[in-house]
C-alpha cells in the first residue's frame, strides 16, 4: 500500500485531522493533528491492512528559518507484515511546544522523545520518564533550535578558545622593528 | 679514604635521584582513556607493531594505578567532569598526554555545542601530540618526550631548598572543578 492509500484510509476515519503533502524531498507525508496524534497513531498500528508495528524514527525539525515559527515532530513508520511505510508530522507551537506521548503505543518512542526533548525543548505529555538524555542534565537551553546561543562558559569552563595566532602580543612586530 | 667520603654526601643523593627517575620514566603505566577515534590509535600504539611496551608503558583500567592519563579523544563538557575526577584519583606524580586535535583544542568539533575546547581546561597537561588521528609513530614520539621531561625533573630533591619533596605541582590547571568537586 502506497503512502497515499494509507493516507486515503486515514482521512476516512479522521477527516478534519490529516492533511496530505506531497514533500520537497520526493517523500510524502501527512500533517496530523497535535491534538489528535495518540488516535491516529493508535488507528495506523491496529487497522487491517496498515498494521504499522514499528515506529522507524521520531525527529523533531525547528522550522523557524521557513518562517513558520513551528517546531515539526515527525514520524516515521513502517509495517513489517505489509511491507510499507508512512511520513506524518505534528507542527507545534514554538514558544511551547507541547504534545502527547506516543510511548504508550510504541514502546520505542519513548527514548527518542527524550532526544527530541533534549535537544529541541519538545514537551512530550504523559511521557513516563522525561529527561535530558544526550546532554548533562543541568544544561540551559535546547542547542537544535535555530536561535540557540551557546553560554560563555559551562560550569566555569570557557567554552571558546582563542585563536592562538591572536595570543601573540600586537606590540611585538614593533619591538622587532626596532631592534 | 673511601669512595663515599670523597663525594661529600650530595653527589650520591643526586645520582639516586637519576636512578629513580630511570625507573620512572621506563615504567610507566598509563590509563585505559579512549574517548573517540584516537583511542583506535592508541590500541594500535599498544599493539605488537609500534609496542611501547618495549619503553615500560603498560595501560591500567584503574586510575588508582596509573601514572599517566592519556585523554584520546573528543572530550565533551559532560564527559569533562569525570575526566577531572579520574585526574584526581590518580596518585602523584601524574601525567597527562593530550593526544590528537581535539583535546588539544576541540579540533573539527570546536564549534560544537557540546564539545571542550581543549583538554587543559580540566587538567594540566604536559605533552600535547598534534594530529587527526596522530599515527602511533607521533604518539610515541610524544610518549618519548615525556620520558625526557621525567628524566630531567627533581624527584626527591628539590633545587631550591634541598629538602625532600613530592615533586610534581600542579601547574596550568583550568579554572573549573576543584579537586573533589560533585560529579553529576
Amino acid at each position: 500500500m502506497g503512502p497515499k492509500d494509507v493516507f486515503e484510509t486515514l482521512k476516512a476515519r479522521f477527516a478534519d485531522a490529516a492533511e496530505w503533502k506531497e514533500g520537497h524531498a520526493g517523500e510524502p507525508y501527512a500533517i496530523v493533528d497535535a491534538g489528535k496524534i495518540v488516535e491516529v497513531a493508535r488507528f495506523l498500528k491496529e487497522t487491517h491492512g496498515l498494521l504499522f508495528d514499528c515506529l522507524s524514527n521520531l525527529t523533531g525539525v525547528d522550522l523557524v528559518k521557513l518562517k513558520l515559527d513551528r517546531i515539526a515532530v515527525v514520524y516515521h513508520l513502517f509495517s513489517y507484515s505489509q511491507r510499507h511505510s508512512f511520513v506524518m508530522k505534528v507542527h507545534l507551537d514554538r514558544t511551547a511546544p507541547t504534545v502527547s506521548t506516543l510511548s504508550g503505543v510504541w514502546r520505542a518512542a519513548a527514548y527518542m522523545e527524550r532526544e527530541v526533548f533534549d535537544l529541541l525543548g519538545v514537551k512530550f505529555e504523559g511521557h513516563p520518564d522525561l529527561r535530558r538524555i544526550l546532554l548533562p542534565e543541568d544544561w540551559v537551553g535546547y542547542p537544535l533550535r535555530k536561535d540557540y546561543t551557546e553560554e560563555a562558559t559551562y560550569q566555569g569552563i570557557p567554552t571558546t578558545r582563542p585563536n592562538p595566532l591572536e595570543l601573540i602580543p600586537l606590540g611585538m612586530a614593533e619591538e622587532i622593528k626596532n631592534a | 679514604m673511601a669512595l663515599y667520603q670523597s663525594m661529600e654526601g650530595s653527589v650520591l643523593t643526586t645520582n639516586l635521584d637519576k636512578l629513580i627517575n630511570l625507573a620512572r620514566m621506563h615504567s610507566i603505566w598509563y590509563l585505559l582513556f579512549g574517548l573517540a577515534c584516537c583511542a583506535i590509535e592508541l590500541m594500535q600504539t599498544g599493539g605488537p607493531r609500534t609496542d611501547v611496551d618495549r619503553f615500560g608503558f603498560v595501560f591500567r583500567a584503574t586510575p588508582r594505578q596509573s601514572d599517566l592519563m592519556i585523554v584520546a579523544g573528543t572530550l565533551t563538557y559532560k564527559m569533562a567532569k569525570r575526566t577531572r575526577l579520574l585526574y584526581d584519583q590518580m596518585a602523584e606524580p601524574r601525567y597527562v598526554i593530550s593526544m590528537g586535535s581535539c583535546s588539544n583544542c576541540g579540533g573539527l568539533f570546536q564549534l560544537a555545542y557540546s564539545v571542550c575546547k581543549g583538554v587543559d581546561n580540566i587538567v594540566p597537561v604536559d605533552i600535547y601530540v598534534p594530529g587527526c588521528p596522530p599515527r602511533p609513530e607521533a604518539l610515541t614520539e610524544g610518549i618519548l618526550a615525556l620520558q625526557k621531561k621525567i628524566k630531567g625533573e627533581p624527584f626527591l630533591v628539590s633545587p631550591e631548598s634541598g629538602l625532600i619533596v613530592n615533586s610534581n605541582p600542579v601547574v596550568g590547571a583550568g579554572p573549573a572543578f576543584a579537586a573533589g568537586s560533585k560529579v553529576a
